[in-house]
């Protein structure tokens, strides 16, 4: 195992912890401040990435790609917000699964309808492609580096607008106390619209961005969904912090697992059955680290006592 | 408690008459279609103790219908190669028997669920959805990277598992005994909920404050509840893999999750026969829409969010209703 390896991908594992995070603080903040569990938000990823695909096919431009992957996704989250999750925040947990369940089936049957079930592949621009040398001897792709470096900049304007702004102290107030903000004054529907939009255009923007590395398909969203689930346990509901930690072990873990485990298991058995143990028990890592996250932590690493 | 079981009682009949259609109008594909329908309602049955009694909203339930079905599948798969299934400590072999198959689905559905549900009831509410959802998916990428089994690809039978001397490939004999075995579960569990335990489950969920100041600890009041849920849809789960003669991981999906979920609330959460109902009326939405569109499942979600967002409590809810509104014209 060289050093330039192990680098590599601790980046690639950087990478995807960072586009993670995006999803998972969508997911979040709309638990947090709206109290609803959202199965659709993978459908919203899935949707900031046809929508990018589309333009890009349409203009050749992938900035503009990028932009309609943020304002689809987010106009389909303040659609199904007000048409449909509207009705459910004050139902209970069974019926927010089951009617979010529902739109998953209807946005992934309707994106099959529309765009068949062939994967779409995104070419990266042209000035983002290549490699760059880092230190160490590295040849790192240059466009998942710029991924990680922008990951890292929405995460930290997230920060900044939870923190910092008008908006960030209403959302943070929602999340302590729905009823009393509202007798403050302010608009509790038009915030949960924000909230739950701002939630989407962050997936969206994941799902065009994981989209041009990977390839663009029906059901792109799900696994991620679930993987956002396991990064909010771990980092604890609500906590846009926990969120971007939680986010960030859970990617490297998942990263160098895959191709360090099987490695590992090499050393001291033969390789066919080395790569089979090693991959299979690579593929339960993060769901490990969770359970022991629960065992010591119940309501997550930053997750205030439930 | 009568209108439960006279809807209980018309959901197994309406199910019997599917059955008998297929049987006597020699359409073995309805026979296929009511044993699926059984199965399914086995599986929402068992969710049903969980979600519907104890107020656990299990997301995860197809780990334990997969692990039934890979139960069943592995094996048969060793009988029928003649590789033993272990050589060390002891040797064991595998089995073509299905109650064997049936016990060794329901203990591993069961022992898996142990843990599981110890960690996932560590927690509550909306971290409990999550959690069950992510071990499911844990057991999920589990099979599709264990290549013993087939992977990705699934493992095939090719002949039914042995029962007596009951001919189990032929369609109309498979649909009584998955149906004799939905009839006998229905039957335990309305012993169960009627007991102590089925008392102090109810009150679990209600108010497990008050559950705990009587001496009885809600924790694990609905730990054994996950536990028997869990057992009982690893049964469904082994019946399934029988009835298609191959398991894949996509019955570890949490699409399956969904889908016995949907089985649940379709027909209405809590009752005796909603699963019943609902998976009746998922298999029938399933042939008629699909009959429009090979996209069905796009009219199954647009169906599905107006059915819960009018809030009627699934079919048993509408039969109560409508059985309301007699009475009130009778009186």
């Amino acid at each position: 195992m060289s050093v330039a390896l192990f680098f590599e991908q601790l980046l690639n594992g950087l990478q995807f912890g960072v586009m993670l995070f995006l999803m998972a603080a969508g997911l979040t903040l709309v638990f947090g401040v709206m109290g609803l569990i959202n199965l659709a938000h993978g459908s919203l990823y899935m949707i900031g990435a046809f929508a990018c695909a589309s333009v890009v096919a349409a203009t050749g431009s992938f900035t503009l790609g990028l932009v309609a992957s943020f304002v689809a996704a987010a106009f389909a989250g303040v659609i199904i917000e007000a048409l449909v999750l509207r009705r459910l925040y004050r139902r209970d947990h069974l019926d927010q699964v089951i009617v979010t369940f529902a739109l998953i089936l209807v946005f992934t049957e309707g994106t099959r309808w529309l765009f068949g079930s062939y994967p779409l592949y995104l070419d990266i621009p042209t000035p983002l492609q290549g490699t760059v040398h880092l230190p160490g001897g590295i040849d790192y792709p240059l466009f998942r580096l710029m991924i990680i470096l922008v990951g890292l900049l929405v995460a930290v304007l997230l920060f900044l607008a939870v923190n910092r702004t008008r908006l960030g102290v209403r959302i943070r107030a929602g999340e302590a106390d729905r009823e009393m903000i509202a007798a403050l004054g302010v608009d509790i529907s038009k915030l949960y619209m924000i909230v739950f939009a701002l939630g989407a255009a962050l997936a969206g923007f994941a799902g065009a961005l994981v989209g041009s590395v990977q390839s663009v398909q029906v059901g792109m969203g799900e696994p991620v969904l679930i993987l956002g689930f396991v990064v909010i346990v771990i980092g604890g509901i609500g906590s846009i912090g926990g969120a971007l930690i939680a986010a960030i072990l859970v990617g490297i873990t998942d990263t160098m697992g895959r191709v360090f485990l099987p490695m590992a298991f090499a050393a001291f058995t033969d390789p066919a059955s080395a790569n089979a143990t090693g991959s299979a028990l690579a593929s339960m890592l993060i769901y490990i680290l969770m359970a022991l996250v629960l065992v010591f932590r119940p309501s997550g690493l930053f997750g205030e006592k439930a | 408690m009568r209108r439960d079981l006279i809807f209980t009682l018309a959901a197994m009949a309406a199910l019997l008459a599917a059955g008998l259609y297929g049987y006597f109008g020699d359409e073995p594909f309805y026979l296929t279609l009511a044993a699926k329908a059984a199965i399914f309602g086995l599986a929402g049955a068992g969710l049903n103790i969980a979600l519907g009694y104890g107020g656990l909203v299990s997301l995860g339930h197809a780990a334990f219908f997969g692990i039934g079905g890979y139960a069943a599948g592995i094996l048969a798969s060793h009988a029928r190669n003649y590789e033993p299934l272990m050589t060390w400590p002891v040797e064991l072999a595998g089995t073509t028997s299905a109650p064997v198959i049936w016990i060794v689905a329901m203990l591993a559905a069961g022992l898996f669920s142990l843990p599981m549900g110890l960690l996932s009831l560590r927690t509550g509410g909306v971290y409990f959805i999550m959690i069950t959802l992510a071990f499911a998916q844990m057991l999920y990428y589990f099979a599709v990277s264990w290549p013993a089994y087939g992977g990705e690809d699934g493992l095939s039978f090719y002949v039914r598992n042995e029962l007596g001397g009951l001919q189990t490939m032929n369609p109309w004999i498979w649909f009584l005994v998955c149906y004799a075995i939905l009839a006998v579960v229905l039957v335990l569990i309305a012993i169960l909920t009627r007991s102590r335990f089925g008392l102090a489950l109810t009150m679990a969920r209600e108010n497990p404050l008050r559950l705990a100041n009587l001496g009885i600890g809600p924790k694990r009041v609905l730990l054994t509840a996950f536990v028997i849920s869990a057992i009982l849809t690893g049964l469904a789960g082994a019946l399934y893999a029988d009835l298609n003669r191959f398991v894949s991981p996509a019955m570890l999906s949490w699409h399956m999750s969904g889908e016995i979920m949907v089985f649940v609330i379709l027909g209405g959460v809590g009752r005796l026969g909603g699963p019943v109902a609902g998976a009746c009326v998922f298999i029938l939405l399933e042939q008629v829409l699909g009959g429009f569109t090979e996209y069905w499942q796009f009219l199954l979600g647009l169906a599905l969010i107006i059915i819960v967002l009018m809030g009627s409590g699934g079919l048993a809810g509408l039969f109560d209703r409508s059985g309301a509104k007699k009475g009130a014209a009778h009186g």
